[in-house]
């Protein structure tokens, strides 16, 4: 953040495709794959419709009673022997994890991903500051080592191939780059992993789900590193979003069901870790942190983001994300969901985002906790439009087009007049890329001899007694 | 029942033989069928960029252009979709919330209203790939879209399949969005365009020779791909197919 530079999504996206034709089909057809996965577990559950509901339900119920639930969930976990901290934003949640590690003079962590702490720039802080911070997930590893934020929420790299993880393996840890095996590369990293948690003074995660009655905290992953990393250093630091909130231990489980359902078809993750307070000997800090999400909670076009459970399977089902990659969308989150939140943080830097969209409508149907996103980046562009974030020729073009349609008479003449000037417009003029983004990729219409209009006042307007035009 | 006919814009000037199909269509079951000739566009370009000022004026005449029908058809999902969800530039009164509820897409009207049962008159000998649009399917509910569990039923396939001779084909991607998104295929050529041509692919592995849509205007952007890509497909609105022309 910082920069305020608007994100132009469409050129990133653009790029995306035209680097080659290798790394958007693979994206597209790997993801299209985690959605055809997704529908075959959803249907191996009937109730699957009612688990949304009860799901998008306890949601929002518990982020209509937030203020209670947090504090219930923070005296539980102090009693069971956690240290608590407030977080009102970024800033706030990277300072407390600094004064943790300061005060136990810890220099290098290993961390399991978190979206929040991704929010926070969290690494570049603890870096500058000397620490060595590690991801331990491998997508996560992958893009660490390219220099390069998460693509996808569930699947950092997806946007890789084998090749170009091999290329990465072979210039950061020395790995052979002729070979693309992912068991080779996967086994060459967990090597190169294992020291780390093993030297690491704090293992850091996230949380999934934090349960107000408990006062413990949820862990989801399908490779145990957040558990390895949360057993083998000697403190473990969660950073939490306010709004990962539920109510009892009951609730989980409607969770659990559709989480890892919604993000690669599979019944559940590998690992579904409790977290209940500090393993003997150990410490756990946990930090609960804002960062925006209570300002998202007032408005009332938009908080029903908050119930987002972080799945991923918008993006997996989006057509606009399988083909643009999740970088092009210049955010901590990409995909659909990310259209919705990212503006949230900085509305004129992501002013952009809500145009990149077809509103199919699929994200809507496929989300666990049925928050209806596509209609909100429908609601988005209305505050893009009203607050003039758009392009000033996108508005005239608009304006122009919305005083024509006003008046029946100017489009008759601009009926006219445009399928006048594409039958004598020479092609070189139509398939202009500056002039005319449509034709690069497709033939222009072709405009009718006669519109329907016209044949209709030939063949059927005389018996038409609403026929007579305005003066 | 008196049915207003609402021939969308570009069906007007590009597409006229569909607006001939839908009109000649209704006619057939016996309504009667009005074409308000003050009629231009339903608002929806506008509204697709967020633009409610400019999209009011549009929709005010559209409400003044239809208010006094029983029934508004129009064969094209993402318009009717507008403006039955979406049709909110100007102050919610009576005439428009009656014009709101009351306008069908030619699909779902023919299918729940006037609940057709045959289609004698047509007959259809090709293989044909569907597309639903996403308007229609998930905005409309003509179809149980892919992503939500239930017993499936799509009502455009149901009267196609009513057409003497006429063989659909399955696809792989039956509901993925073919990348038109209104203002989108210009806003994000490059992403429409590669949305467009998977589309045409698919149809294209399934080996139809005709795809047909109650949504024009993906039709158009479908047609254009393959146009420039030198495939042959040949795109058709239903109400022509279920007309039995005109071509």
């Amino acid at each position: 953040m910082g920069d305020d530079k608007k994100v132009d999504v469409a050129a990133h996206a653009a790029a995306f495709l035209a680097q080659d034709d290798v790394h958007e089909p693979m994206h597209d057809k790997n993801l299209w794959a985690a959605r055809m996965k997704r529908d075959a577990a959803a249907r191996e559950v009937p109730e699957w419709e009612t688990l949304r509901e009860l799901a998008s339900q306890i949601k929002e119920h518990t982020l209509t009673h937030l203020y209670d639930y947090l504090l219930e969930f923070e005296s539980n976990a102090i009693k069971r022997g956690a240290k608590v901290y407030w977080a009102r934003d970024a800033a706030e949640h990277n300072q407390h994890v600094w004064n943790i590690l300061q005060e136990k003079n810890i220099s290098a962590v290993i961390k399991s991903k978190s979206m929040l702490q991704e929010e926070c720039g969290m690494t570049a802080f603890l870096e500058n500051r000397g620490i060595t911070v590690t991801e331990s997930d491998l997508g996560e590893r992958i893009q660490q080592l390219d220099d390069q934020p998460p693509s996808h929420i569930v699947m950092p790299a997806i946007h890789k191939t084998a090749e170009d993880v091999a290329q990465l393996f072979a210039r950061t840890i020395g790995t052979d780059p002729r070979n693309t095996d992912p068991h080779y590369l996967t086994e060459a990293m967990r090597d190169n992993a294992r020291r780390r948690f093993l030297e690491a003074g704090a293992g850091m995660t996230g949380a999934n789900f934090a349960i107000a009655e408990t006062g413990s905290f949820v862990v989801c992953t399908n490779e145990g590193n957040a558990d390895i990393g949360a057993a083998v250093p000697p403190v473990h630091i969660a950073s939490i979003g306010i709004e990962k909130l539920l109510p009892k231990v009951k609730d989980l489980g409607i969770f659990i069901r559709l989480l890892s359902r919604s993000a690669l078809g599979t019944l559940a993750t590998q690992y579904t870790s409790h977290f209940s307070g500090p393993r003997k000997g150990g410490e756990l800090h946990i930090i609960l942190t804002d960062n925006g999400r209570s300002k998202r909670l007032g408005m009332p076009d938009f908080w029903t983001s908050l119930k987002c459970i972080r799945c991923g399977a918008c993006m997996n089902t989006c057509p606009v994300y399988r083909r643009s990659g999740g970088l092009a969308y210049g955010a901590t989150y990409s995909g659909p969901i990310g259209i919705i939140l990212d503006p949230t943080f900085d509305e004129s830097r992501y002013s952009e985002l809500p145009y990149h969209s077809s509103l199919c409508g699929s994200c809507t149907a496929v989300c666990p906790v049925k928050i209806n996103i596509s209609d909100q980046i429908l609601q988005w562009r209305k505050v893009m439009a009203a607050k003039k974030y758009l392009p000033v020729s996108r508005r005239l073009a608009f304006g122009a087009a919305g005083k024509i349609f006003e008046h029946p008479q100017l489009f008759r003449s601009a009926e006219t007049m445009a399928s006048g000037a594409i039958r004598f417009t020479p092609d070189f003029l139509l398939y202009n890329r500056v002039l005319n983004p449509w034709g690069r990729h497709r033939e222009l219409p072709h405009f009718a001899g006669q519109t329907f209009r016209e044949w209709y006042l030939q063949y059927r307007a005389k018996n038409n007694e609403h026929g007579e035009q305005r003066p | 029942m008196r049915v207003g006919l609402f021939i969308p814009c570009y069906i007007d000037a590009i597409y006229p033989e569909a607006g001939i199909a839908t009109l000649e269509l209704l006619e057939r079951f016996g309504l009667e069928v009005v074409y308000p000739l003050n009629q231009t566009c339903c608002g929806q370009p506008m509204a697709n960029e967020g633009d409610q000022q400019h999209s009011a004026a549009a929709e005010q005449l559209f409400v003044d252009n239809f208010r006094e029908f029983d029934y508004i058809v129009g064969p094209a999902g993402s318009c009717v979709k507008h403006v039955k969800l979406h049709l909110d530039a100007i102050p919610q009164s009576p005439e428009v919330l009656h014009v709101r509820e009351r306008t069908y897409e030619l699909v779902e009207f023919l299918h729940d209203i006037v609940k057709a049962a045959a289609f004698p008159w047509a007959y259809f000998r090709y293989k044909v790939g569907l597309h639903n649009s996403c308007s229609s399917i998930r905005g409309l509910g003509i179809a149980l879209p892919s992503e939500t569990m239930g017993t499936p039923f799509n009502k455009t396939a149901r009267l196609l399949q009513m057409v003497e001779g006429l063989e659909l084909v399955p696809m792989d991607r039956p509901d993925e969005c073919c990348g038109f998104g209104g203002t989108f295929c210009v806003t994000d050529e490059a992403v429409s365009a590669s949305m467009g041509i998977d589309k045409v692919h698919d149809y294209m592995r399934h080996d139809a020779e005709f795809v047909v849509s109650p949504d024009m205007s993906c039709l158009m952007h479908q047609q254009g791909i393959a146009r420039k890509a030198g495939i042959h497909l040949k795109f058709l609105h239903v109400a022509q197919v279920l007309n039995g022309g005109p071509f």
